[in-house]
């Protein structure tokens, strides 16, 4: 899968009461009204600048903090196209993986690439293209495992398409 | 192998496990909060018409409550709806209290087994040497769907602590100065475990506090090796039979940290981020508007008792406010019968209903900009109890409560 955006560029330890204030977590299932709400407090020019299908780009540590799950949810709901850290916090990279927010470690990478950058990800090989400096860079590639959970479009299809036919399915219905 | 390893290679059903492997677990114990209506929304989704095991789900409400809002009321309806229809065996309404404490209460932490949560502080319950982690709601769809969850083996920090506490210095001053010296990403993806004599004769509720706050290092998990103390409180709460996992001699560790608490002094986490760690000397005098005392952190009977040494018979600062949040109906209930509360309120503090309380910013005592607030919470994050111009700094219950009667961040006497 190719994954092409506009960067986002954010600083390191990024937590996720940043991106999604704590005031808002009483929305627990409406997500597009989750998504009017990224970065709204901490960086409010976000949601004036930013754009569907940007990419953002993170030092280290991208979603610290809590476990609300709507920090990846908002993100995604608002069309982030990939999130690329230098490291993630392990419950806010899980997350994303189950939304099918496609999250790609790459150490170095804030030096490599600026605000507003295009890039160019891609998720099998974990190679990224900065377009403007036409430099490549190597980010840690996905384990097939978890590939294959955002192909599926998250967690909950891929669970769906598993349990058709096993035996867990037959048992409780 | 360590305590992550050897749990995890029998919750996955191997004889054994390496560091970094994934494997499929078995869950023991899954929890959520009110964001267990996050996780019906993905289980509707998913299409199962029951959840795996209606005996091994706990839900509670703690982070809202009473309901702050129409939205939140909704939610908990929604939820005693739920609880009803799959028939969940243990469903706490918002009478008990914080998750982190209901679960040891009411026998829910084991050793050896592994425990999930939708909550990133579910680190705590490492304390009774459970393998517990914070998960996501999603996920939580998945177990409660599967009764399983993939999961990464960790390696694994080994600290080992030793010495006695100085007056007025405790496991909240020791488990900050560890934050502050690894970073708010030093133990990410990792195993800690806790060894040494100051842990072995440290309380529970203490154990609870180191466990509780390594999550804010990253950690995935974060044990207390468990021992006589540990079993007894286990067999107190629970009927079920104790296996208790121990690391192997040979256990292998990435970082090996020793520790003399001899001459800690008490610590202070200051805005923005918890690994942000001084002296408390270095920023004493700092004006704050209100002091908090609680949470899943620090909301304990001991936090409560040396508070109240403190405060008894003074009066706080007449400009600031004081918020008490018992973690418990059980530790409300003491706090009552030992006589906390009304030195609390003869002091000129808000006693509030045991919960999450302000800490996450919900409700209960947010913060205007440019107000200052020592807590002793877990997260001193920009924007978390309020305005993104207000201050929190984090302590220990004896700091906060020498500081609500000073105005200002006090050392302890």
């Amino acid at each position: 899968m190719l994954i092409r955006g506009k960067v986002y560029k954010f600083a390191s330890n990024i937590n996720t009461d940043v991106i999604y204030p704590g005031k808002y977590l009483s929305i627990t299932t409406d997500r597009e009204e989750m998504a009017k709400h990224c970065f709204e407090a901490a960086y409010p020019e976000f949601l004036e600048n930013a754009k569907k299908g940007d990419i953002i780009v993170s030092g280290k540590n991208f979603g610290c903090g809590s476990s609300r799950e709507q920090a990846a949810t908002c993100l995604k709901y608002f069309g982030i196209g990939a999130v690329v850290a230098e490291s993630f916090a392990r419950i806010f990279y899980r997350n994303a993986i189950n939304l099918a927010l496609p999250v790609i470690i790459a150490p170095g990478i804030s030096q490599k690439i600026e605000h507003n950058d295009t890039i160019e990800i891609n998720l099998e090989t974990g190679i990224i293209k900065n377009m403007r400096t036409t430099e490549i860079i190597k980010a840690n590639r996905l384990p097939p495992f978890i590939l294959k959970i955002i192909n599926d479009g998250g967690l909950i299809p891929y669970l769906k398409k598993k349990l058709k036919n096993s035996n867990i399915i037959r048992r409780i219905q | 192998m360590t305590i992550a390893e050897k749990i995890l290679a029998k919750a996955s059903g191997k004889k054994a496990v390496l560091p970094n492997e994934i494997v499929m677990a078995k869950v023991d114990v899954a929890m959520s909060h009110e964001n267990a209506d996050v996780v019906l929304r993905s289980f509707r989704d998913i299409g199962i018409k029951k959840v795996w095991d209606n005996e091994k789900i706990v839900i509670l409400f703690d982070h809202r409550i009473p309901a702050e809002s129409e939205k939140s009321a909704t939610t908990h309806k929604r939820l005693r709806a739920f609880v009803k229809e799959q028939n969940i065996k243990y469903f706490y309404d918002m009478k008990e209290g914080i998750c982190h404490q209901i679960l040891p209460e009411f026998g829910h932490c084991r050793p050896g087994e592994v425990l999930v949560g939708t909550d990133s502080h579910t680190t705590t319950h490492g304390a009774f040497g459970t393998f517990a982690t914070g998960i996501g709601a999603t996920e939580m769809a998945g177990v409660w769907a599967t009764g399983e969850l993939w999961l990464k083996v960790p390696e694994s920090i080994k600290i080992t602590v030793s010495g006695t506490f100085k007056n007025y210095v405790s496991a909240k001053d020791l488990i900050l100065h560890i934050i502050g010296e690894l970073g708010s990403d030093g133990a990410n993806y990792n195993a800690v475990e806790f060894h040494g004599e100051t842990i072995r004769n440290m309380s529970i509720a203490s154990r609870m506090v180191l466990s509780n706050l390594s999550m804010e290092m990253g950690a995935k998990v974060a044990f207390v090796v468990p021992d006589e103390k540990t079993i007894s409180y286990v067999q107190k709460n629970s009927d079920k039979n104790l296996e208790t996992i121990l690391p192997d001699e040979d256990a292998k560790y990435i970082k090996e940290i020793n520790i003399d608490i001899t001459n800690l002094e008490s610590q202070v986490a200051c805005p923005h981020s918890v690994d942000n760690v001084k002296l408390l000397k270095e920023i004493a005098g700092t004006k704050i508007h209100q002091a908090l005392i609680g949470s899943c952190t620090n909301g304990r009977l001991e936090d409560l008792a040396i508070a109240a040494k403190i405060l008894n018979g003074k009066n706080i600062h007449p400009e600031i406010r004081l918020l008490v949040i018992p973690a418990s109906r059980r530790i409300y209930l003491e706090a009552i019968k030992n006589g906390f509360i009304e030195i609390f309120v003869k002091a000129g503090g808000l006693v509030l209903n045991p919960g999450c309380g302000p800490c996450l910013g919900a409700h209960q005592g947010l913060l205007a900009p440019e107000e200052v607030c020592v807590a002793t919470t877990n997260r001193n994050f920009k924007g978390r109890m309020g305005s993104p111009e207000s201050f929190v700094y984090l302590a220990s219950p004896a700091t906060v409560a020498a500081s609500a009667i000073r105005g200002e961040i006090s050392e302890p006497c």
